[in-house]
């Protein structure tokens, strides 16, 4: 494992990780870190694993071998919650909003475990952020476009006012011209100081903006490198990057 | 989207036919008895009704009103059970069939209570506070038996696929029949005689409501309105919304979705708890068994509502309740269907499978979509 930060804990971190769906070996001997305030990219093709790190950071899937460090405490065995607690959150694969629930429902329950008196600045930055979504806060979120589900989606992770923001497939299903907006946001919460853990098929643009990143193959991690030297990486070239633009 | 696209594709089969001939002939036979009842109340001897069933009578007014109001009181208890199917159903996706007994139990535990209380003398010297505890232990009874019924024979069923707990659930419903049979002996109990403020009627502009309707109807009311609260108005609700849409994204945001599915059971309990004590005041005696048809017409008012819909199972249950009421003498009599007063059941599920013809998804559902249910 690359030591490149200088930085002691890793935020989070896991240690020889295996996670099967039943019988199904998915995940096999992952070793990962994030550490505080980076922005690493998980690369890797269809059914390669990425959500399933990201469910297993998360502790919606459980391992079955491994740890799961969060700030240097094992977490195998705590709930979601306790880890949303302490910073760690999602925008999920195809965002996934309550679209039966209204906009400002939908950001309300992003901050469902706080109870600190900085929830209603916090809205009032998501609105400043995103001016569309406040002009929509009523409507069920299910009748939003694309574009704008995928701000909700980023607003309700952030009303969690999270430390390390995991980020599953954030481009797909959006129109080309919000890609690149959609990458400019992603670097404008970094600047904030939030961690980004992303999970991308569309590796230049991910690359372009991330300081380290993982290529995961079959549940394995096969490359584990600097952006600029997977950038520069033949094998990935031809593998990943030759493709990237589809 | 897609199915439905497909579906106006299709070319129209045999049954399509047979279910718009369905369609027509029922909204046909309803419209026109409705049409004769009407032409009826105006000139006794209209063509109309006296082709199919001369001797048909004309309402009164006072008939008529004790007819709507009955309907409705029915109606209000049916929908107070409905909620919970609905709820139910809304976060798990199966019926659980056993909420019919859950509503017995309030019913016998309200019963068993209000005999305490008369032979205390409260019954007689404080209805109010009497009754005050009564729904309170119905309600408590209620909730217990739900919350006990998920822990025990529902939560190990996770994750099965739907028709395993809609079977245990008739399981579990037969179970708690015969618990009450075997604790308290099979066969009608009764409740303490109200008092008589309860049994005469009173003046509501152009209405007599018989107190003890009235009562029912504001118990009813109170409760949906709370419950509408709870479930639109409140973290909890906004959680138990969330959990039903989507589980693994509701423990995203931190919810324990397992203790939300608990309160879910938990307050559809207490709904049918307060239905069953209002069933004892209403028609004064309960058995093992008073829980299974109302409980199966309940069902029916969460489907008529469209079901996961709390609105739509409180409007189911006023329209099935009406329905059942005033169907048999504006519908039935003038089309001259002989002993047409006995037939309030069959109505309740003619409704239900009108419903069902003309709009699948309930007065108030929204079509589920795959990716809605995902
Ligand atoms: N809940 C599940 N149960 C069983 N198999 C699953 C489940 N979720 C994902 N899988 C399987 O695990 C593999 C990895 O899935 P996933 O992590 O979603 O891949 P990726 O996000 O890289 O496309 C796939 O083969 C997928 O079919
Ligand atoms: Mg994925």
């Amino acid at each position: 494992m690359s030591e490149a930060v200088a930085s002691p804990t890793p935020l989070l971190e896991f240690r020889g990780i295996n996670t099967h769906y039943g019988a199904v070996h998915i995940l096999k001997d992952v070793d990962l870190a994030i550490y505080p305030g980076e922005l690493v990219c998980l690369l890797g093709g269809n059914a390669s694993g990425k959500s399933t790190t990201l469910k297993t950071l998360l502790g919606m899937v459980t391992p079955t071998t491994g740890e799961v460090v969060l700030d240097g405490e094992v977490v195998n065995d705590k709930p979601t919650s306790y880890r949303v607690e302490r910073g760690v959150t999602m925008v999920p694969e195809n965002r996934r909003l309550f679209k039966r629930l209204t906009v400002k429902e939908n950001l309300e329950l992003g901050a469902y475990l706080r109870n600190d008196d900085g929830v209603e600045s916090d809205l009032e930055r998501i609105y400043e952020m995103f001016p569309r979504v406040k002009e929509r806060l009523n409507q069920k979120s299910g009748t939003l476009s694309g574009g704008e589900q995928q701000m909700v989606a980023v607003g309700r992770a952030l009303m969690a006012n999270p430390r390390v923001l995991l980020m599953d497939e954030p481009s797909m299903g959006l129109a080309p011209a919000l890609v690149q907006t959609n990458f400019e946001l992603i670097q404008q919460i970094h600047e904030e100081g939030v961690a980004i853990f992303m999970v991308e098929q569309n590796a230049n643009m991910a690359l372009s903006i991330a300081d380290r990143g993982w290529v995961l193959q079959t549940g394995r991690v096969v490359l584990d490198d600097s952006a600029e030297a997977l950038l520069a990486n033949p094998e990935l070239r031809a593998s990943y990057l030759g493709d990237g633009n589809r | 989207m897609t199915t439905a696209m497909r579906s106006k594709a299709r070319p129209r089969t045999g049954v399509d036919w047979f279910l718009t001939f369905l369609r027509v002939l029922l909204t046909g036979l309803v419209l026109f008895g409705l049409l004769a009842f009407l032409w009826q109340q105006i000139d006794p001897d209209n063509p109309l009704a006296s082709a199919i069933n001369p001797d048909a009578n004309r309402l009164s007014w006072d008939a008529f009103q004790g007819l709507v109001i009955s309907g409705l009181s029915q109606g209000a208890m049916y929908g107070l059970i409905a909620l919970g199917y609905s709820m139910v159903y809304g976060v798990l996706g199966f019926i659980n069939f056993a909420h019919g007994e859950v509503f017995m139990v309030g019913a016998m535990t309200g019963m068993i209570t209000s005999n305490k209380l008369f032979e205390a003398g409260v019954w007689e010297d404080n209805f109010l506070l009497a009754i005050l505890i009564a729904v309170l232990v119905s309600v408590i009874c209620s909730t217990v038996t739900a919350v006990v019924t998920e822990r025990i024979a529902y939560r190990p069923l996770r994750g099965s696929p739907r028709l395993i707990p809609l079977i245990t659930s008739i399981g579990v419903s037969f179970f708690i029949q015969n618990t009450s049979a075997v604790l308290l002996g099979p066969g009608a109990k009764s409740y303490p005689r109200l008092p008589d403020w309860l049994r005469d009627d009173i003046g509501i502009g152009p209405f007599d409501i018989e107190g003890k309707k009235l009562l029912v109807l504001v118990v009813a009311g109170v409760s949906m309105g709370a419950l509408w609260y709870l479930v639109e108005r409140t973290k909890t609700g906004k959680a138990m919304r969330a959990v039903a849409e989507d589980k693994e994204i509701a423990s995203l945001m931190g919810i324990d979705v397992d203790r939300t599915i608990v309160t879910t059971f938990a307050v559809g309990g207490a709904m049918a708890g307060v239905a069953g004590i209002l069933w004892g005041i209403l028609f004064g005696s309960v058995t093992e068994f008073t829980g299974f048809l109302p409980g199966i017409k309940a069902f029916s008012a969460a489907v008529v509502g469209g079901i996961g819909n709390l609105g739509g199972a409180m409007a189911g249950g006023l329209t099935l309740g009406s329905s059942e009421s005033l169907a048999p003498q504006l519908v039935l009599e003038p089309l001259g269907v002989t002993g047409h007063t006995q037939l309030k059941d069959a109505v309740a599920f003619l409704v239900l499978i009108f419903v069902l013809l003309v709009k699948p998804t309930g007065l108030f559902g929204e079509r589920l979509s795959a990716e809605d249910r995902a």
